[in-house]
């Protein structure tokens, strides 16, 4: 499955009634600033952003999503998130946590040369992948892409997905298939870092409470 | 943006990047970055946006990054008008939800 088919029945079995849209592209990481999931950008009414794209957890519906909130942690987080939309909501422009257009540009994220290069070599990635499968060249820029923004989550999961959909035959027959985030035992891994390495680096303390190896014992 | 060619046309350039071309420069809501006078090229626009432009020689492919100017992501505050695909393919405009609070959750099931 791939583009719209693969957000489908999450979609219609959450029966929202606000518009579910596509981003096959990354435009919202190009035009905002977008680089992981879950991640919230308020807009007012008059179509000015309020605040920035920022990581936010929605509180957890479900089961599953409820064991999955509990081993990540943060509930408190995901409920200081939540009044605040409420506070926004109810009081509009004078919420305290609806910012002025300065503060949005500036606490927007950061975005170099190397940045823009990221993006491109990730575009470039995308489009062979797409048009030609996994290909050598799909690869060269898929890693650029990660070496130029090693932070960039959302670039290191559509590539780990996209091999290892390509390694199945173009397939996802368990459905797990493109979850895939680390090297299989002895799988040859072509990336220049994988998940768990990923998490180490970037979220130690989350790494050592789910005992990522590599992780430091907390 | 991904192109097979450098002599982009200004209104391709908009609607891929939201940088409109204008007789002051490159425009985006109510910031504007002068190109220095002539007509419009691509190397010239996206080298003061701080754009990168990467090529892919096997394909004759150039993929151009998004800008970087200002050193953040947003160069405005405005979100006044973009648009994606919902589900069915039909591009859906934000714009349409003018006059109401909007927020906006990225998320994927992977």
């Amino acid at each position: 499955m791939a583009g719209p088919e693969v957000a489908r029945p999450f979609v219609e079995a959450a029966a929202s009634t606000h518009p579910s849209l596509i981003d096959q592209t990354h435009y919202m990481d190009a035009r905002f600033g977008v680089t992981n999931i879950p991640q919230v950008m308020w807009i007012d009414e008059t179509g000015t952003i309020v605040r920035p794209p920022e990581p936010a957890s929605p509180l957890p519906v479900g089961e599953a999503a409820v064991q999955m909130a509990e081993l990540v942690g943060r509930s408190e987080e995901r409920e200081r998130y939540v009044a605040m939309v409420r506070d926004w909501v109810a009081n509009g422009a004078a919420s305290r946590y609806a910012l002025s257009p300065d503060e949005v540009v500036s606490r927007s994220r950061e975005r170099s040369p190397a940045t823009s290069e990221a993006a491109a070599h990730f575009e470039l990635a995308q489009h062979l992948w797409r048009d030609q499968g996994f290909s050598e060249r799909a690869l060269f820029h898929f890693n650029a892409a990660h070496e130029l923004q090693p932070d960039n989550i959302t670039y290191k999961r559509q590539a780990y997905s996209a091999l290892a959909i390509s390694r199945s035959g173009g397939e996802d027959p368990d459905g797990w298939t493109r979850f895939r985030q680390v090297p299989g035992e002895g799988e040859d891994w072509p990336f220049v870092s994988d998940f768990n390495r990923d998490m180490v680096r970037f979220q130690p303390e989350l790494a050592a409470r789910l005992k990522l190896p590599g992780a430091e014992e907390t | 943006m991904i192109v097979d060619h450098l002599d982009v046309a200004p209104q391709e350039f908009e609607a891929a990047t939201g940088w409109q071309i204008k007789p002051e420069g490159a425009c985006k809501a109510e910031v504007c970055v002068p190109l220095g006078g002539g007509g419009f090229d691509l190397l010239t626009t996206a080298e003061r946006l701080g754009m990168a432009v990467v090529p892919e020689p096997d394909r004759d492919l150039w993929a151009v990054g998004p800008e970087s100017i200002g050193g953040r992501a947003l160069a405005t505050a405005d979100a006044s008008d973009f648009s994606l695909p919902s589900l069915d393919g039909t591009p859906f405009r934000i714009g349409s939800l003018r006059g109401q609070k909007v927020l906006v959750v990225a998320w994927a099931p992977y």
